[in-house]
């Protein structure tokens, strides 16, 4: 895979790392049936951390960070977001929920409304938010996505890169503490990365709390403050971009990265 | 040959001219549809033929009807006389003499206005719920209509009606205050078991008190007086309408993670499913009298409607759940990851999107029902079917068949084409949409 170039400066002036914890994980373990999928994870957040996560295919990359709002279920070990427990308490996941947005590779847009609908449904129906105001505040998401003048179009009508940029509107309406993001720009062409990439750069710029699993490794380079590689459900390395690119230790992560990057 | 008279380009434009014969209009069309090929050609001489033999038998029947008679035996006399002796000729002077009670069965004839008027209420009170450019507010509307027709049908007086629906109106607030403070299973539980102790203690009394103070009413109509297509619409209409619910939460059940609620509602739609419709008429009209306390009257009508509507929501959960099956996984996945929990993203998310696939399918399975309303008849309820027989057993039209069965059959196509025309017209319309 080649290295897609990120041309703009980017202003670090918000990005600051606070010394608040996040999101706490400690010896997760999950399985899928007898499959142990992740193991004896450890990882700690802090407000403010833009990560990236990398790693062959099946690594438990997904597995993880859907294990962070509970679309995974995990068995061993326990998570902590915003100082609550992610545990089977349904009170705790709604709640843990609505403070996490979350991107799929498949932006996963509701096809039958339309992308403002899309947009002030949680906020409406969640939040408690009245429409009018569920509405400005979508617009003013979608202005920021750069997409305005498509509110309403249905999602079928619009290219993947505008829907995607719709998918990060639409968690950031819940004005999220934390953003995850599932390989974002893996189904789109190299144009429309560019644009979602963009926008998940102004997103680091105002000091969100992100998680990103992706294989944009231009991106990690400028963007994250922490690279994570995962392999087997473990997490083998991780690193300052500089020194995790320039000098990775484990022959894992150089095998990985010599493949990646093409050389 | 000099270069001045000779031009390279045409200086006048040739008059328009038509295509050769051959290539256009009728003959064109023709020739491409119908006779394209050899085995074309064959299957459509073939299929002229057969057109041609159904409708020369039919039409003379149909052109020398007799319209109006006393019995089949004048109608046979005026055929002869006027026609032709033996000519095929439909006797539709029994419709002419009979047509109210095939319409109306037994009901008091003075009243058949209710009926008429019931139905007209039927389709404009659903008509907010069928077309979404209407104001939203008119639902209210359409809530309030099941009970306005059950007061027109039925009749008796009007408190006992309003007092009936009342339960309705506890049984909601009992279950928005319950759900709020002890959750949902508690809520639907406490609201059913309130709305139930009304409806047992205290509706009647309430609704005779208030009658005795103001008393309105109409004529009290009996279930056994109900007949014709009158019983077919009120059966199959109520079987439709309170299918459509059950069936959704049969489907959602049956795909619960919740072991006790997924056994249940598989092991009921399964049972119900496996077994013929007519079996469980014969279970309402018979077997439930024993399982009943001694002495309790419990309206053979409202049984049979309970059965059609529990059979009817079988198979209307497995189409809803072919729809819900067929959503990506991504739907539920985005609905959870933004808050929403399980009844408001079932709502918003996945079931407008489940039914909208299903449509064809729920639409199939309510005709299926309405035309098995005609079933009826084997537990004695004068269906219209069951009222050719009633026709038959008077003296004057012993003997006709064909000519009730054509009405019967023109009237069941009737309602049947239009839901098949709504639900192309729905189809169209999401689709439409979303794209
Ligand atoms: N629902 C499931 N049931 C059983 N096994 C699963 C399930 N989901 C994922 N797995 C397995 O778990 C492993 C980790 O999957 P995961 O999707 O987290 O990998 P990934 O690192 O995201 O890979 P990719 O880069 O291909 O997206 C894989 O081996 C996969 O086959
Ligand atoms: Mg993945």
């Amino acid at each position: 895979m080649s290295e897609l170039a990120i041309e703009r400066e980017i202003d670090r002036s918000q990005m600051k790392v606070s010394d608040e914890v996040a999101i706490q994980i400690t010896k997760m373990n999950k399985w899928y049936g007898a499959f142990h999928v992740l193991r004896d994870i450890d990882l700690t957040v802090n407000r403010g951390e833009r990560i990236v996560i990398c790693g062959p295919s099946g690594s438990g990359k997904s597995t993880l960070i859907r294990c962070i709002n509970r679309l995974e279920e995990h068995q061993a070990g326990s998570i902590l977001v915003d100082g609550t427990e992610l545990s089977s308490d349904l009170k705790n996941i709604d709640k843990i929920r609505s403070e996490v947005g979350m991107c799929f590779q498949h932006f996963n847009l509701f096809p039958h409304l339309t992308i403002l609908e899309n947009c002030t449904l949680a906020p409406i129906w969640v939040r408690k938010t009245p429409k009018k105001e569920a509405e400005e505040i979508a617009m003013h998401y979608l202005e920021k996505v750069k997409i305005p003048d498509q509110a309403l179009k249905y999602p079928g009508q619009l290219s993947g890169g505008q829907q995607q940029r719709v998918a990060i509107a639409r968690s950031l309406c819940m004005k999220p503490r934390i953003m995850l993001f599932d390989e974002p720009t893996s189904a789109l062409d190299p144009e429309m990365i560019k644009e979602v990439l963009d926008t998940m750069i102004e997103l680091a710029e105002e000091g969100m709390t992100m998680i990103c699993v992706t294989h944009e490794m231009g991106f990690a380079r400028q963007v994250a403050n922490r690279v994570i590689f995962m392999d087997q459900g473990q997490i083998v390395e991780q690193n300052e971009p500089e020194a995790f690119f320039k000098t990775p230790k484990s022959d894992r992560t150089k095998l990985f990265l010599s493949q990646i990057l093409g050389h | 040959m000099s270069d001045k008279n000779v031009s390279f380009v045409r200086t006048k434009m040739l008059p328009q001219s038509e295509p050769p014969i051959g290539q256009r209009g009728v003959v064109k069309w023709i020739r491409e549809n119908l006779f394209s090929s050899w085995l074309n050609a064959i299957l459509t001489l073939v299929s002229i033929w057969l057109v041609w033999f159904v409708v020369s038998h039919l039409t003379p029947w149909f052109a020398n009807s007799v319209w109006a008679a006393e019995s089949l035996s004048q109608c046979r006399e005026i055929r002869d006389a006027t026609i032709g002796n033996g000519v095929p000729s439909a006797c539709f002077a029994v419709i002419t003499d009979r047509w109210q009670q095939l319409l109306f069965g037994f009901y008091p004839n003075t009243e058949y206005w209710r009926p008429v008027l019931a139905l007209v209420l039927f389709v404009v009170g659903i008509l907010p719920a069928l077309f979404t450019a209407i104001p939203r507010k008119f639902l209210i509307g359409t809530a309030v209509t099941p009970f306005v027709l059950f007061w027109l049908l039925w009749g008796g007086s009007v408190w006992t009606t309003a007092a009936g629906a009342l339960g309705f109106v506890i049984g909601y607030y009992a279950f928005k205050l319950l759900t709020d403070r002890a959750g949902l299973i508690v809520g639907v539980g406490g609201a059913v078991g309130i709305s139930f102790a009304y409806w047992l203690f205290a509706a009647g009394p309430l609704g005779d008190a208030l009658h005795s103070i103001l008393p309105i009413g109409i004529q009290y109509v009996e279930s056994k007086n109900f007949g014709g297509f009158t019983l077919s619409v009120v059966i199959g209409v109520s079987g439709i309408i309170l299918s459509l619910p059950l069936g959704i939460l049969l489907a959602l059940g049956r795909k619960s993670d919740m072991f006790i609620v997924n056994k249940l509602s598989t092991g009921f739609i399964e049972v119900i499913r496996g077994v013929p419709l007519i079996v469980w008429l014969f279970t309402a009209s018979l077997i439930l009298n024993y399982f009943l306390p001694p002495g309790t009257n419990f309206d053979l009508m409202l049984r049979v409607i309970i059965m059609v509507t529990l059979f009817s929501a079988a198979y209307i959960a497995e189409v809803v759940r072919g729809g819900l099956a067929a959503l990506p996984k991504g739907q539920y996945e985005a609905a959870d990851s933004l808050g929403l929990d399980y009844w408001k993203s079932m709502r918003l998310i996945i079931l407008p999107q489940a039914l909208k696939i299903s449509i064809p399918g729920i639409v199939n399975t309510f005709i299926g029902l309405f035309k098995d309303t005609t079933l009826v008849v084997f537990i004695g309820l004068f269906d219209p079917i069951g009222l050719t027989n009633a026709i038959r057993a008077s003296t004057n039209w012993n003997g006709i068949y064909w000519e009730l069965y054509v009405f019967i059959g023109l009237m069941f196509f009737v309602f049947c084409y239009s839901m098949g025309r709504y639900s192309l017209y729905l189809e169209k319309k999401l689709q439409r949409e979303h794209r």
